[in-house]
């Protein structure tokens, strides 16, 4: 039996991939948040997990560093498609994807300034909306960028909205459901399927258990 | 430009050292002389030529991926090729005129304006076969086989091969009467196997179609050769084209299990790679430790229309870099004779005899006692009293 390698998202996402794997009858050797290491043994003698930034989990999976992970659809959309088989939607971390601006402001005409850390989503999705935008790349604080004139828009991922309200922002335009998918290298999935149909398989079931 | 990047190759733009460069050459030619063992004339295109001749709807990207100049003798754009596959369909359409079955191999590298993943070449060194006019399963069956038999030259240690049918989702495709904005999307979520999306699509979009059902299962139907069985079963009332498909496909299966046991077989109904190009069976395959294709290939019928000349079609090339890369590591370099300098007049005749009998003689320089070692030497030709003898180092 070869090894399966698993990239994991740390942080949020990481709390709720885990029951999920307990289920499926994996678990990590050791206490994750208590450790500093990268790599993780698991219960299952050839399956490991890796931690990993979200933004990452997609570049590991398509180069076949790791076999199967687990990353929010944002990060997928961003990464751009068909570079790995998504099979599952894990219905996890869920959230949307919005655009967002201070509250009651219009917006001015013709070009726009958008900040976002999705720079090709906003892209993709202003083109379609017929619009040209300028968009700045962010890597957080986005809430900050219309406050202070930077952006007139910006696109992030909001779950209750709280941090728009307490920004004196509003939500505008819907641009997708976001919740985490297991993704699986497409080579991965022809040379190990055996081991990779049979972990779907068992998350799968966790998945709808826990429902 | 300073001295400092003055030297940097552009990026995925790559060059290959001497030891590496012995090792690829070596393979280039096995692979070579095992594809004129099997029948295949080698051809020797050139680097670039008319941009119209390379572009003969291979798929849209390789518009994007082809460099074009201006040729300045015509005025007329000229590419320099990304794929040879057009080459060759153009040679079999029209410099050859071969009345019936054509096989072709060849052999060189081909340069992209993107590399294909981040961190691929964007000049690879590529080897392939086409096996023109014959439509038959034969064909397709002998070209899968020639690659598994390629794969063995390259010495991998597991060999890997995916199979499929792209006749299987257009037939299902027209049966469903998707039209091109469906057919686009549905494609996008098959080729992620986005299950749950799959389902939600069909059950949106085609609640009422009979096609329903089948397209849903299409996703599924990957595995070990037994997902055949079971497409059976799940398409037992499909259009015919579909069966026939199917049964194409458990033919190359059997076929290929007897003559290659060693190989690993995997099954995917779904894989629709070159779909826009692709007519029949389509395959890839693939090895540890690289996480994408090494070698795809298919059936690509209606090549050479664009020449006048309508011709059935299918082949497959590898990257011959990346398949060194992955082959297990092969033996060192063969060790030669340093010859040390000498003015005696009969040196010459020494350092000839030893190269008729195949050894490699590198001449010292007047100041040189022993070679380097990158030389690669392990025996060395001293004169003593006129007599030139080896030593061994």
């Amino acid at each position: 039996m070869s090894q399966l390698t698993i990239a994991l998202t740390k942080g949020r996402i990481l709390k709720e991939t885990l029951p999920l794997f307990a289920a499926a009858g994996i678990e990590p050797l050791e206490d994750i948040s208590k450790s500093r290491k990268l790599t993780f043994d698991t219960t299952s003698p050839d399956v490991r997990f890796l931690i990993l930034r979200g933004v990452d989990v997609p570049t590991y999976v398509e180069f076949g560093a790791a076999d199967v992970g687990v990353s929010g659809k944002d990060m997928l959309m961003e990464h751009g498609d068909n570079s790995f088989y998504e099979p599952l939607d894990l219905n996890i971390a869920r959230c949307r994807l919005m655009t967002a601006g201070m509250k009651g402001r219009t917006l001015p005409k013709g070009r726009i300034k958008v900040a976002t850390k999705f720079v090709n989503i906003a892209k993709r999705y202003y083109a379609e909306q017929g619009r040209q935008v300028d968009v700045i790349k962010l890597y957080g604080g986005m809430e900050l960028a219309p406050v202070l004139g930077l952006a007139d828009e910006i696109v992030d991922i909001v779950d209750t909205g709280n941090t728009l309200i307490a920004n004196g922002l509003e939500q505008r335009d819907y641009i997708a459901d976001v919740s985490s998918r297991l993704i699986v290298n497409k080579a991965s999935m022809k040379m190990k399927h055996h081991q990779i149909d049979a972990l779907i398989d068992a998350v799968s079931s966790a998945v709808g258990e826990l429902a | 430009m300073t001295q400092v990047d003055r030297w940097m190759l552009p990026d995925g733009i790559e060059e290959i050292l001497p030891e590496e460069a012995h090792h690829i050459e070596a393979l280039r030619r096995r692979v070579l002389d095992l594809f004129q063992r099997w029948g295949y004339d080698l051809i020797i295109p050139s680097m670039a030529e008319f941009t119209d001749s390379l572009l003969i709807g291979l798929g849209q990207d390789l518009d994007l991926q082809t460099f074009k100049v201006t040729d300045q003798l015509s005025g007329r754009s000229l590419g320099i090729r990304a794929d040879i596959t057009p080459q060759a369909a153009r040679i079999d359409a029209h410099s050859l005129r071969r009345e019936g079955i054509n096989r072709l191999c060849y052999a060189g590298h081909v340069l992209y304006t993107r590399p294909k993943s981040a961190l691929a070449s964007r000049n690879p060194l590529q080897v392939g076969v086409e096996l023109f006019g014959d439509d038959s399963l034969e064909a397709d069956i002998e070209v899968v086989s020639l690659l598994l038999s390629t794969l063995k030259e390259a010495d991998l240690a597991d060999l890997h091969i995916d199979l499929g049918h792209v006749g299987i989702f257009r037939a299902l495709a027209s049966e469903a009467a998707l039209s091109t904005a469906q057919e686009k999307e549905f494609f996008d979520l098959l080729q992620a196997k986005a299950m749950a999306d799959i389902t939600r699509w069909v059950d949106t979009n085609l609640a009422a179609s009979p096609a329903a059902p089948w397209l849903k299962a299409l996703p599924k139907l990957a595995g070990s050769a037994s997902v055949l069985g079971e497409a059976k079963d799940v398409f037992a009332n499909a259009p015919s084209s579909v069966r026939k498909a199917l049964d194409e496909l458990i033919i190359l299966a059997e076929t290929l299990a007897e003559r290659y046991p060693q190989a690993h077989l995997y099954f995917d109904l779904s894989e629709l790679r070159g779909y826009h190009y692709h007519t029949g069976i389509v395959f890839a395959a693939f090895s540890a430790g690289a996480g994408e294709a090494i070698a795809t290939g298919g059936r690509y019928d209606h090549i050479g229309e664009v020449f006048g000349r309508a011709r059935s079609a299918t082949g497959f090339n590898a990257n011959l870099v990346a398949l060194k890369r992955l082959a297990q590591p092969s033996c060192d370099l063969p060790q030669g004779i340093f010859a040390v300098h000498s003015a005696h007049p009969t040196q010459w005749q020494a350092v000839e005899a030893l190269r008729n009998q195949g050894e490699r003689v590198v001449c010292g320089a007047s100041w040189q006692t022993k070679p380097k070692d990158y030389q690669v030497c392990d025996r060395i030709l001293v004169e003593r009293d006129g007599v030139f003898e080896l030593e061994d180092l």
